[in-house]
């Protein structure tokens, strides 16, 4: 960091973006109106696993106000949605992939499934329409648990993956790991299930899709997290489109969470729509049809084994999951539950032997995902509740344990293939423990005795690889793009500057951090740059918000592009100043001739350059404008200790966080308002999946039993207590900021602490595990039937 | 949401009138129908906005009883002072109802005529021994709840008040669903002019009376007397939520928790 | 049959012939264009379509526009001072960064200011309960809490 960022970075400057947002002058997709528009409609499939014997769309194309009404069968050309991972099977085959179609062709596998597309004047009449279409399905039966799919004689979901099987995948030395547990001093086992959870971006998903004749060319407004990403899958993949004549603004989006990374089927079919029925087309997405048709996260089944020596050092770690795909592949759904799962199993540990065998299954339920932290989390939560429940059963201090078995030495090559390259993980836990008044817990916890209430304290020390990378490597394992990011730097003639991110933000505030970075870098106002993003017609390219990369890989794009700058700049200088090129120091928004007064401000240099009367004109391009892709040599390890305290009524079984403190390391921070805002609210995320939500589909019917917020629990206020942030700093190695990422952080520690804390407060009625949520009930039941043992 | 016709009534001779003539359905505050017709679960053709009928509007004590008007909304029962001074409970209960927003539209006629088997005015409404005031009559609490969403309510017949006995001493307890806020297991007890009284939403098909609790508490009016009942989930709501067991598990714990807090 | 109404939005008269099923949110959305009321779900609980109706916060996609007859609306469009001065509960929520993506923020303020009006001492426990018809998925809420507690001191000047 260079003196002249000083001023600004590390400062808790207030969010450029906030004053449109409280003004409600935003621009959401649904706030994007076009003339002559038209408004669509999908049919959804009411069955999880049905024939579609035949579609009679007759009186819907007859009802009024209808424009088209389009079924799988007039997709001719179009193929199905990609997935963008490609992962091989321990046997060297490479993972099923089964057409994911836009509309459904011959059979529809989940209830919400897409069935038809009816486009009408108004969304009444579409939905009318809609009505009237016939679709002659034969009922099959449905499997919507993994564990079940699996099983023979489930129903055959896909012929091309017999048996429900995506891949069987592992991970690890198996040898190794079974050589050690045959010589531990204990072994604690552990089943459990990362429940499904729904991600409920407060906005839902929406598209308006335009094409205009005259130009042959394509408008797509849509919620996405990386607009150039979904045009090249859209484009390239499914529709066959020229990529340049396809325009995708992702403008204000409200949350994603992984949510909004994917190709979805509505968007892609609108596009293809407009050209036919050459009008425009909206769609807004219900809240009840995102909750069928979002991609949900998580829902794996796992046994977990964990081989200890007598002084509790972890000998080895053994790992069976089973992880849901849903009925489709979306996405990015193969890489989850192995590339950024399986690899994270080390967690902060020294684990010398770790073997993951994970197995993807197909269900009739809605795709799964990425949703934040993913695969992140699920990897937490086996590691620290397994070393949660190590120390119970060998009764050494949940503390105590995890410092027994720290990494200390950097960087450090874990047994499950990544290379951590710095971290600092007492400092937290020890940060942790005090914000935590740990050392008074006892005496609180006899308090609340003396109320009738169970208190627990509970530990998650988490580690999590962020920022994807590099591409080569990522290729090949099977990445099917790449990890890279662009920015582009514009110096405008007045030397103030837009910069053009692929990094969307969607409540994350880039249009402030990054504004920081540059202006910091460049010793300028952060009034005088502006951040662009989210736009194909603008932003150069993109990868996008996903993985808490944003700043790491985005951020280190941009810092690329301004030292691009930076080096034009003194170029221009020296001309200016009448000094060599290599006496030219930059510092404060002033370049120098090194050891004199003689200085030209930045924008004045920048003035030069587009006013390029007195300048190097055989040497040098006019304009000053740069353009950076940044592809990172590794991930970037964020980690931290979070501890969680619950009070239980035994009676009710309500679970009240009294307490929630986190540690974190993120490496440099540029604006800690932000960060503390990201963790606060990663945190209410892991808390609501562990306390709250749930994902249920009846295992009859497959129809989705908690389809709105009357049974899908979301955390509100009253559910939540008042966080304690904290962090600590060890500067990643490998890029400019030293950067690690903070967005997913606070999801990936929040459930294990929390659940862990629950064991603690209930191992004194002999209550050892159970799985989340702590719904009140299953508390409750959990105590009574350790009652009753 | 369907097409439908809409009326404003100005008297409850127009909206009965309305209602008769078109089979329609009365929109009160519309918490629970305009969300029903939202998601095309409600297809009523006709609509009767009563909220321009001054009679139903109003709370007011008349004697030893304590009278709502039907288009009350709960946020004025909250902040009612006649309603705090006759029976605070009310006030806490209503207090409990959806979230503010909700209070500020919803009223005591639309939620008794609606009879979400969660709700928690009926447990107010039984629990009292309340009498519900209607365009035709006069009917008993315990005549009027008649099963899940159903009522003694005739065709364009409209509720008009609810006249609640004032108490020696009664209080509402709620568990709330976790998801929704709806009552997962709500119970009103009451130490009426009529004897002791306790309702309970939420648990089954229909707001019911736990007799079980009412003999225990006849006998001996104590959290702890309260707690003590078993109470039979044999006709109780199994879901997501809670199976049966830990509904009627909940009915003491709530039915205690509110003799607790009784005053 | 359509009807016809006659209401005032953000000070303003506004006399409309609707359709008898619009809502009031889109009312305001569609035929106003006051799109900073947002539509988060169909089921009344998220609480991003909160405006003031006649000074009470109430959720917007579950009334008819038609209920709305005489009524006094106020939208998130209509709290800044005419100058463009936030009004204090907005600049709070920036201050205390009680938004991220913005997108449940104009009923978070709404609600926060109708709160506010009937509670102005409020502690933090009862903060967190008034809020219980908004949902923000974002923020975890602290920064929220934080906000309301500071616009609530900034109103009170």
């Amino acid at each position: 960091m260079g003196a002249n960022e000083e001023g600004v970075i590390g400062k808790a400057v207030r969010r450029k973006e906030d004053a449109r947002f409280l003004t409600g002058t935003g621009q959401y997709t649904d706030d994007v109106n076009q003339p002559n528009q038209t408004q669509a409609f999908f049919l959804r499939s009411p069955h999880a696993h049905a024939k579609i014997r035949g579609i009679d769309t007759a009186k819907a194309k007859a009802s009024p106000g209808v424009v088209a009404v389009y079924t799988g069968a007039d997709l001719e050309g179009v193929n199905g949605l990609p997935c963008g991972w490609l992962i091989h099977s321990t046997d060297g085959t490479p993972m099923k992939e089964p057409p994911h179609p836009v509309l459904a062709k011959g059979k529809v596998r989940y209830v919400g499934d897409h069935v038809a597309l009816v486009i009408a004047e108004t969304l009444a009449q579409a939905k009318d329409a809609a009505e009237l279409i016939e679709v002659d399905y034969e009922v099959l039966p449905s499997v919507v648990n993994p564990i079940d799919a699996l099983k023979p004689g489930a129903p055959q979901i896909h012929d091309e993956a017999p048996g429900n099987k995506c891949y069987t995948w592992a991970l690890g030395d198996k040898a190794a790991v079974d050589a050690a547990f045959s010589k531990a001093a204990h072994v604690t086992r552990l089943d459990l299930v990362n429940n499904r959870l729904i991600p409920n971006a407060i906005e839902p998903r929406a598209a308006v899709a335009s094409y205009s004749r005259a130009d042959d060319a394509y408008t797509l407004y849509t919620t996405s997290q990386n607009p150039h990403v979904e045009r090249l899958l859209m484009t390239a993949f499914v529709l066959g489109l020229p990529e340049h004549k396809v325009r995708v603004i992702a403008p204000d989006v409200g949350g994603g969470f992984g949510s909004k990374i994917y190709l979805y089927a509505e968007e892609t079919a609108m596009v293809w729509a407009a050209k036919r029925v050459n009008r425009p087309i909206k769609w807004a997405c219900e809240r009840s049809e995102s909750f069928l048709s979002d991609a949900h996260g998580r829902d794996h089944v796992t046994r977990a084994e964990l081989a200890l020596d007598k002084d509790g050092k972890f000998l080895a770690l053994r790992v069976h999951t089973v992880a849901a795909m849903g009925a489709y592949l979306s996405t990015f759904a193969s890489c989850i539950p192995t590339i950024l799962y399986a690899t994270l199993l080390a967690g902060q540990y020294t684990t010398p032997a770790i073997y993951a065998e994970v197995t993807a299954a197909f269900t009739n339920t809605a795709p799964v995902d990425a949703y934040r932290g993913a695969g992140r989390p699920e990897a937490t939560y086996v590691v620290e509740r397994i070393v949660h429940q190590a120390a119970a059963e060998t009764g050494i201090a949940q503390d105590e344990l995890r410092r027994r078995n720290f990494i200390r030495t950097f960087p450090y090559q874990t047994p499950v293939a990544l290379l951590y390259d710095t971290g600092g993980y007492d400092a937290c836990l020890d940060e942790a423990n005090r914000m935590a008044d740990v050392k008074g817990f006892a005496a609180r916890k006899a308090e609340s005795a003396k109320h009738g209430k169970l208190r627990g304290l509970g530990y998650a020390s988490y580690i999590e690889a962020c920022g994807l990378a590099p591409s080569n490597i990522a290729g090949a394992l099977g990445a099917r793009a790449g990890l890279f990011e662009a920015g582009e730097v514009r110096v405008h003639p007045t030397g103030s500057v837009t910069v053009f991110t692929g990094s969307h933000s969607h409540g994350q505030g880039h249009e402030t951090t990054f504004a920081q970075v540059v202006a910091g870098r460049l010793g300028i106002p952060v009034e005088n740059v502006d951040v662009v993003h989210g736009d194909t017609g603008r932003v150069v390219f993109g990868m996008g918000t996903y993985g808490s990369r944003s700043l790491a890989v985005g951020g280190t794009a941009i810092v690329k592009a301004v030292d691009k700058v930076i080096d034009k700049g003194k170029k221009i200088a020296a001309h200016l100043l009448e000094a060599a090129e290599t006496d030219i120091e930059f510092r404060d928004g002033k370049f120098t001739v090194a050891g004199t007064d003689r200085s030209k401000a930045f924008g004045e240099v920048a003035l030069a350059a587009y006013v390029p009367h007195n300048y190097p004109l055989d040497r040098l391009e006019p304009g000053l404008n740069e353009t950076a892709f940044y592809d990172p040599t590794n991930f970037t390890f964020p980690a931290g200790t979070h501890v969680c305290e619950v009070e239980i009524d035994p009676d009710t079984g309500v679970v009240k966080v009294v307490q929630f403190c986190a540690c974190d390391d993120f490496g440099n921070i540029i604006n800690p308002m932000i960060v503390e805002g990201q963790v606060h609210g990663g945190v209410a995320q892991g808390l609501g999946q562990a306390m709250l939500e749930n994902c249920v589909y009846d295992p009859k019917s497959g129809q989705l039993l908690t389809g709105t917020y009357m049974d899908y629990a979301m955390p509100r206020a009253d559910d939540l207590p008042s966080f304690k942030v904290g962090t600590k700093v060890t500067p990643c190695t490998h890029n400019p900021l030293g950067a690690k990422g903070c967005g997913e952080a606070g999801a990936i520690g929040a459930p294990a602490a929390f659940m862990n804390a629950v064991m603690d407060a209930l191992a004194a009625v002999g209550v050892k595990h159970f799985d989340m949520p702590a719904t009140p009930h299953r508390v409750w039941a959990a105590i009574q039937s350790a009652k009753h043992a | 949401m369907y097409a439908f016709e809409l009326h404003h009534a100005k008297s409850v001779a127009d909206a009965s009138a309305a209602l008769s003539r078109t089979g329609g359905k009365a929109l009160a505050g519309g918490q629970s129908l305009v969300a029903a017709m939202k998601l095309r679960l409600a297809q009523p053709g006709h609509l009767v906005d009563l909220s321009g009928i001054p009679e139903l509007k109003g709370i007011r004590r008349e004697g030893d009883h304590l009278v709502i008007g039907a288009m009350t909304r709960h946020a004025d029962v909250v902040s009612s002072e006649a309603v705090k001074g006759a029976i605070p409970a009310l006030a806490a209960l209503a207090e409990g109802i959806g979230d503010r927003q909700v209070r500020n539209m919803g009223t005591i006629g639309g939620s008794i005529a609606n009879n979400d088997p969660a709700a928690d005015w009926p447990a107010a409404v039984l629990g009292l021994g309340a009498t519900v005031v209607t365009s035709k009559r006069k009917i008993a609490a315990d005549e009027f709840f008649k099963g899940m969403f159903e009522t003694a309510l005739a065709e364009g017949e409209i509720i008009t008040a609810v006249s609640f006995p004032v108490p020696k001493k009664a209080a509402y307890a709620k568990f709330p669903n976790p998801a929704s806020r709806f009552a997962l297991v709500g119970v009103f007890v009451a130490q009426t002019g009529a004897g002791t009284r306790v309702a309970v939403t939420g648990a089954a098909s229909s707001v019911f009376r736990s007799k079980a609790h009412e003999d225990a508490l006849a006998k001996d009016w104590s959290a702890a007397a309260a707690k003590a009942v078993r109470t039979p989930d044999a006709n109780l709501n199994s879901d997501l939520h809670g199976t049966a067991a830990y509904r009627a598990h909940l009915v003491s714990v709530m039915a205690s928790r509110a003799v607790g807090a009784t005053h | 049959m359509a009807v016809t109404l006659s209401l005032s939005v953000n000070g303003k008269p506004v006399h409309a012939t609707v359709d008898p099923r619009t809502l009031l949110v889109e009312l305001l959305r569609n035929h106003l264009g006051l799109t900073g009321t947002h539509v988060g779900c169909d089921t009344a609980q998220c609480g991003a379509c909160t405006v003031l109706v006649d000074d009470r916060a109430v959720k917007a996609c579950n009334v008819l526009a038609a209920q709305m007859e005489g009524a006094k609306v106020v939208t998130i469009e209509g709290i800044a001072a005419a100058d463009g001065t936030l009004h204090p509960m907005q600049a709070a929520f920036k201050e205390c960064h009680g938004l991220q993506c913005g997108f449940c923020t104009t009923g978070m303020v709404m609600s926060a200011i109708d709160l506010v009006n009937r509670h102005p001492k409020a502690s933090e426990a009862k903060i967190r309960e008034e809020l219980e018809g908004n949902l923000c998925r974002c923020t975890g809420y602290h920064n929220i809490v934080k906000a309301v507690q500071h616009g609530a001191a900034a109103m009170g000047k």
